[in-house]
């Protein structure tokens, strides 16, 4: 896929790669409670992996860059295991295994995630009142 | 020696492309400000201004009949900004300071943008001759 061309295309793939970042956490925020009856089966968080995007040729002066999510991979962690003997997921020797997710990691990442998107979104919309006004010039 | 109306708008058209470019550069910044490893880049306008009005010296023509080649050239140096405090991750985007940059750099390109308005309208009162 070929970089940005204008400003804007900058915007539409930078708060994209945020969206998704964004939807990312909500899953794992939505599965933080979730029970397995084995290591496999049970809910791994999930991150989205961000890449840079670059207009042209990079030595330019006002080459644009751009974020992009290029993949959501799972986080290496190994879910908890608990002894609730009478829980109905509960495997042979009484254990179910938790979700690797961490709320409060999630939630930092939340906000972080909505003010990139702003940032971008502010930039963006300077950058679209700038050009309005050079449209206008010598009126 | 004729004079171009190019010439009338002065370096506020040339200064107006550049801000523009650095607004690109800034916008790119704040949109990769969470890439692990991004550098975050900058250029130096005044410097550049003066690179490119010099340059636009060195190639005045001597004839009439030569081509004048305002702003053409290689592209300007760009360099990475040092960060306040560098993060694990390698990213040195600073939003603080790329916001800033990009507050102060937008209002330059206004008031890049209210010269040359004057300028034009101050070049079409004497068109018009009124």
């Amino acid at each position: 896929m070929s970089g940005p061309n204008n400003i804007f295309d900058l915007g539409k793939m930078a708060m994209s790669a945020q969206m998704v970042r964004m939807n990312t956490l909500a899953s794992n925020i939505a599965n933080a409670g979730s029970v397995a009856s084995s290591p496999e089966e049970a809910y791994r968080a999930m991150r989205p992996v961000f890449e840079t995007e670059y207009s042209g040729r990079i030595g330019d002066l006002g080459t644009l860059a751009t974020s992009r999510a290029v993949d959501v991979v799972q986080l290496d962690r190994e879910p908890e295991s608990k002894f609730l003997p009478d829980h109905p997921l509960a495997d042979a020797d009484g254990f179910v295994y938790a979700s690797t997710v961490n709320v409060e990691e999630e939630m930092v990442e939340m906000l972080e995630a909505s003010r990139e998107y702003q940032n971008t979104l502010e930039a963006v919309s300077t950058m679209r009142t700038l050009m309005s006004r050079t449209v206008a010039m010598g009126k | 020696m004729t004079t171009g109306l190019r010439e009338g708008l002065g370096v506020h058209a040339q200064a107006l492309v550049l801000r523009g470019q650095r607004n690109n550069l800034l916008a790119s910044n704040i949109a990769n400000a969470s890439v692990p490893g991004f550098k975050a880049r900058d250029f130096d306008f005044e410097t550049e201004l003066a690179r490119q009005t010099q340059l636009g010296a060195s190639l005045r023509t001597s004839s009439s009949q030569h081509v004048s080649t305002p702003g053409a050239g290689p592209a300007g140096q760009k360099a990475y900004r040092v960060p306040v405090m560098p993060s694990m991750d390698g990213n040195t985007v600073d939003m603080a300071v790329e916001q800033m940059e990009f507050a102060e750099n937008t209002v330059r390109y206004q008031t890049s943008l209210e010269l040359l308005n004057r300028r034009i309208s101050g070049l079409m009162t004497v068109i018009r001759g009124e």
